[in-house]
């Protein structure tokens, strides 16, 4: 396959940054996007250039460190996947794919598309745990026991990766989809139940101050995001801020 | 304001003075739908009872203020997000991901003002300054202006769109259960979004071409 | 060619406490000493790498109220690979009445690592293995469960109980996401202060002591001095050493190795785990291998076909597995181990798709694939469910349809992920899969207390060379990670800071610090300078070719020569033809990835030279000369019954200025003592 890119290059944070357009021949289908910017900056550094900065790791849609904002969408045009995973058969030989990094005022650029996600760490610095020591004398664990529809609805928030993408794609760049996710896992399983409302409003606190958007209902959060995060994780922080206001 | 301080305190705020907005646009319907039926008389006794009942009075001020609050707070929020994403994306393919209404809260929403502005201008002031006899003319009359009607049913058409996104939108922000009643709330949103969009263009086609 | 000499060195006492094998630990714990709350204010501790091992040790120290420094590359401690282990967490807490034990879990471990482990260590890690499933819960973490609303469990390789807790196909995320969310609250005390985005290029050893590491600041390029009274390494394996592996991209032998070269040993390098279960490669450009979850072979079954032609067939893409008739497959794994079947452990099945793939029955256009099918599962657990919800005489299309739903259940992200990959629908056509390295059992050397021989300097989960022996069984890294973390280092720690509580802050302007950071800066520039003309990349890929060829999934003598020679070689073009773009004090990938394959080129040398100098099969180390007449590996207890720990055969920056091949590295032996239990010949038939 041969495909025109347009990639977002900015040399560093204080850079202004641009589109830069690079030509690449020989991408097979059965590549992954990143395998094929892997192929680029092969190409890149053979010529002297510099390469694409680009964040990655697992290479296998859990680890949540690759972003990228592909043809308009977070993490391309594929459904619930990372951008790791999508995989070159996806586009058509000649197409043109414009690539950029996460836009958002609390994800400032680093390189390239490299971002600063640390806003969202600081988030879950203010609540995202159960206050517990560890002891290796707390109860067993078979003492607690937990429905199945809770649990497996725990199970479901908390398989958000932290990738961003609800930020990246959402208008506002908020950050509500991830701090409900958090929020609601917790919100499920009894041994969250104590900390609940100190939880919810440290972290909303912590959310706004880094300077995400406030959320407007849009839902684009939960079309992007790799991992099928619900929407009813808001609606179930929305819920426990009410519950934490009226304490 | 410090209840306020939160995006998720204003959003919530944002949801309840929407919901409050839904309540008196059903009631301004109702009044609207006298005019074509049982007719005048109807309309003209129904405007006598708002101008007269104590209740109505003294909720005339809070709708007031319920409309500045929804109204501010809407471009304050707006005006905030937009200062969240200070370099915009040079593709941005949103459309994929979200309804058009939902994206355009702001813009259907500012052209809803505009249009209040004028009913404010053309109706409402004349109806507390002057001394009117005969609202059912006033009314009518206005629709006989064709661009006054074609600026009345966009604007309600607005409305609509504001309401398919903002009302389902409202009880989502309120914690209303997503799983158990989003698709309940999705149906009823466009229901009512459909009646109120077309129930005030009729009445205003209906009088333009009769 | 010629022989290698190797050099052997003094003997290690691994300090392991006398007594009653379940007692130990206790009575261990009872008598050493401890560091008054008081004091422990006083003491500084680093903590590099922040997954499972390194988290949870973190948190766990810095509730105790030491002050910890930590330190991780990827951006965030949430990134760490642990996230990606998939199956679960075995825990001995016998919650199915199957018999189990500590001592079962520990005999499991310790026969499944061929018997290459010390019985210590695995006995403690049993031990400890239920406080930790008790531990999570508490934190939150999501576990299955039953509708009884208790915890569910599975089965995992080399076992015949059900001991393993799971949270669907991502119960490393939801364990490193508990102990993340633990280092997240003392980060919030400030009990924790968290470095992302750097990474430790050298270890700073004062007087014999690790006293601090120098870092780079990813972002910047800065380079940083931090001083500490002890440092922890928890920095994982070393699995890209073969370039392609499941391993994140990320996921280096950097802190290790550095560490090692400051003289703390390596031990058992040439133990490395290679995952029966991967997705197999597809093409030159591939960057990475992806693994499916050892409990798919919980309800897979593994087969080639019978017929040579039909394989030919398949290859050539003329039919299609589905076509081919139950009694022309061969179900290689339940004929050759009718008692475990499918469920034999990760070695045992990893040689048996290589022996199929080798004879000529590879399914796919490689030839390296065999076929892990769903289809028998599918039926079972249709009829169980339309049995459970009264529907009689199923259609065959509805039993599938329940059946699917099962499976969907159980392994759906796993389905999705191989979906994606493929392009193929696993639900309806077999999964190809493929043995690829997965894990490393070898590591730096560690005793008791999980100190290596540089005291102070303690290294946790996979970075050490750990409780697994030859072969780790499934779902127990993630225990060990964190048993090392929670639970053992916590107390054995404060045994060496003891004697350290008046000597205040490490200041880090002493020559150790200076030296350490020049020869950083100068490696740095070398790289920066060079203007080779290969990229890293170039290196790397052929490095993990001599690895995977020679030095993979079996080995012989003769390859593993030619191994060393090659990567000699390798690594001497590589410091004269290396090509790093870009600056020092910038985000700089490349430069990044020089100093990882600069290491590799090393490890992956010791680890040919361990494994030539282990003249015997055992677990995952397998010898082409030393198997029994039907192809299973051949132990030599009364040789190898030993840790083989390697000493840097270089000062340790004299790479820099000549040639250090790894060949002339000084071998230390740790006997293995076998106390309370007896080595036999593992079968799993």
């Amino acid at each position: 396959m041969k495909l025109n890119l347009k990639i977002w290059r900015q040399n560093g944070p204080n850079d202004k940054g641009r589109m830069v357009d690079y030509q690449i021949d020989g991408v097979e289908p059965d590549m992954s996007f990143l395998e094929m910017l892997d192929l680029l900056n092969e190409k890149l550094i053979a010529k002297g250039e510099e390469p694409v900065a680009f964040d990655h790791d697992c290479r296998e849609g859990i680890c949540g460190m690759c972003s990228l904002y592909i043809n308009g969408e977070a993490h391309g045009p594929d459904r619930l996947i990372t951008t790791c995973q999508l995989h070159m058969r996806k586009f058509k030989d000649g197409e043109t794919i414009t690539i950029e990094p996460w836009r958002a005022k609390a994800f400032p650029v680093i390189k390239d598309l490299v971002v600063d996600r640390s806003a969202l760490d600081r988030i879950q610095q203010a609540g995202g745990y159960i206050s517990v020591n560890t002891s290796g004398r707390t109860v067993d664990a078979n003492n607690i026991p937990i429905p199945k529809k809770d649990a497996d609805a725990a199970f479901d928030a908390a398989t958000c990766i932290g990738c961003g993408a609800c930020v990246a794609t959402c208008k506002n760049a908020s950050a509500m989809l991830f701090v409900s996710a958090k929020v609601a896992q917790f919100a499920h399983l009894p041994q969250g139940r104590v900390e609940a409302a100190k939880r919810v409003q440290d972290m909303i606190a912590v959310m706004d101050a880094e300077g995400f958007g406030s959320c407007t209902n849009t839902g684009a959060c939960e079309v992007e995001c790799p991992k099928g995060i619900s929407l009813s994780n808001i609606a179930i922080l929305n819920k426990e801020f009410i519950l934490a206001q009226a304490k | 304001m410090t209840i306020l301080k939160t995006s998720v305190a204003k959003k919530i705020a944002m949801a309840l003075s929407g919901l409050f907005l839904v309540m008196f646009i059903f009631i301004h319907l109702a009044i609207n739908l006298t005019l074509i039926y049982p007719g005048k008389e109807a309309f003209d006794a129904a405007v006598e009872f708002m101008a007269t009942n104590p209740f109505i009075q003294l909720m005339q001020p809070v709708l007031f203020l319920g409309f500045i609050f929804h109204i501010a707070m809407g471009i304050y929020l707006e005006w905030t997000n937009r200062s969240k994403r200070p370099v915009n994306y040079v593709n941005n393919n949103s459309g994929v991901a979200s309804s058009w209404a939902s994206r355009n809260m702001i813009w259907t929403g500012l052209f809803v003002l505009l249009f209040l502005a004028v009913h404010f201008a053309n109706y409402f002031i004349p109806f507390k300054t002057q001394q009117i006899h005969d609202h059912y003319a006033l009314v009518t009359g206005l629709f006989k202006n064709p661009i006054y009607t074609l600026l009345y049913v966009l604007a309600f058409v607005a409305l609509g769109i504001h309401l398919s996104h903002g009302f389902q939108s409202a009880f989502q922000s309120l914690g209303a259960p997503r799983e158990k009643c989003n698709k309940a709330l999705v149906l009823c949103g466009n229901i009512i979004a459909f009646v109120v969009a077309f129930g005030f263009s009729a009445i205003a086609i209906y009088f333009y071409f009769n | 060619m010629s022989a290698i000499n190797i050099k052997e060195g003094t003997p290690l006492q691994a300090k392991i406490p006398s007594g009653d094998l379940a007692k130990k630990w206790t009575t261990y714990k009872d008598k050493i000493r401890l560091v008054s709350p008081a004091n422990k204010r006083n003491l500084d501790i680093i903590v590099v790498g922040t997954g499972l091992a390194g988290a949870s040790a973190a948190a766990s120290l810095a509730e105790l109220g030491y002050n910890v420094k930590a330190f991780a590359f990827q951006d965030s401690p949430r990134r760490a690979h642990s996230i990606a282990a998939q199956g679960g967490i075995n825990a001995s807490k016998n919650y199915q009445n199957d018999g189990d034990s500590d001592w079962r879990l520990f005999y499991d471990t310790i026969k499944g690592g061929d018997y290459r482990g010390r019985e210590a260590n695995t006995y403690r890690l049993a031990e400890v293995s239920g406080a930790i499933i008790d531990q999570a819960v508490m934190q939150g973490v999501p576990f299955a469960r039953d509708y009884g609303g208790l915890l569910d469990n599975r089965s995992f390789g080399g076992v015949l109980v059900s001991r393993t807790f799971y949270a669907k196909g991502q119960t490393g995320q939801q364990l490193l996401l508990g102990a993340y969310s633990a280092l997240n609250r003392q980060i919030a005390r400030g009990k924790v202060t968290m470095y992302n985005r750097h990474e430790m290029l050298d270890l700073v050893v004062i007087d014999g002591h690790a006293r601090g590491i120098i870092t780079r600041n990813l972002v910047t390029g800065k380079i940083e001095r931090h001083s500490a009274h002890a440092v922890v390494l928890g920095t994982g394996g070393y699995s890209n050493v073969y370039f392609l592996s499941t391993n994140a991209m990320g996921s280096n032998a950097t802190a290790a190795w550095r560490a090692h070269r400051k003289g703390a040993y390596f031990a058992n390098p040439a133990f490395v785990q290679i995952h029966p279960t991967c997705i197999p490669r597809s093409s030159e450009h591939q960057s990475k291998l992806t693994l499916m979850s050892e409990s798919l072979r919980n309800d897979g079954r593994i087969w080639v076909p019978k017929k040579l032609e039909d394989a030919k067939a398949i290859r050539e893409g003329k039919l299609k597995p589905t076509q081919i008739p139950e009694e022309d497959r061969d179900y290689y794994l339940e004929r050759r181990y009718p008692a475990f079947g499918n469920l034999v452990p990760r070695d045992v099945a990893s040689r048996a798709a290589k022996e199929r793939c080798d004879a000529g029955f590879g399914v796919n256009k490689t030839g390296e694939a065999v076929y892990l099918d769903f289809a028998t599962a599918i039926e079972r657990y249709g009829k169980e469910q339309a049995h459970l919800q009264g529907i009689h005489n199923p259609s065959k299309v509805k039993i599938t349809e329940l059946g699917r739903k099962v499976i969907e259940q159980k392994y759906g992200n796993l389905f999705q992920m191989y979906e994606k990959i493929v392009d193929e629908n696993p639900y309806e056509t077999p999964m190809m899969i493929y043995p690829a390295n997965h894990y490393s059992m070898g590591g730096l050397w560690v005793d008791y207390d999980l100190q290596s021989n540089l005291p102070g300097l303690f290294v946790i989960g996979e970075a050490n060379f750990s409780d697994h022996g030859a072969n780790r069984l499934g779902a127990s890294a993630l225990m060990q990670g964190l048993a090392d973390g929670y639970f053992v280092l916590p107390y054995t720690i404060g045994d060496y800071l003891a004697d350290y509580i008046k000597v205040g802050k490490i200041p880090t302007d002493t020559p150790e610090f200076e030296e350490a950071e020049a020869k950083v800066k100068q490696e740095i520039d070398f790289f920066l300078n060079n203007n080779g003309k290969h990229s890293v990349d170039y290196f790397h890929k052929k490095l993990g070719k001599i690895m995977w060829d020679k030095a993979g999934m079996s080995r012989n003598a003769e390859g593993l020569q030619q191994a060393i020679k090659e990567i000699q070689e390798l690594r001497n073009e590589f410091w004269k033809d290396v090509k790093v773009p870009g600056k020092a004090d910038e985000f700089n990938q490349e430069l990044e990835k020089a100093g990882y394959v600069a290491d590799y080129l090393e490890l992956g040398e010791l680890l040919a030279l361990d494994a030539l100098n282990r003249n015997e099969s055992c677990g995952g180390h397998f010898r082409e000369e030393y198997q029994t007449p039907d192809g299973e590996a051949l132990r030599d207890d009364k040789n190898y019954a030993y840790v083989a720990a390697w000493e840097y055969p270089a000062e340790p920056y004299e790479r820099y200025t000549k040639h250090v091949n790894m060949v002339d590295a000084i071998l230390h032996k740790e006997p293995l003592k076998f106390e309370f239990v007896t080595p036999t010949t593992r079968s799993y038939k």
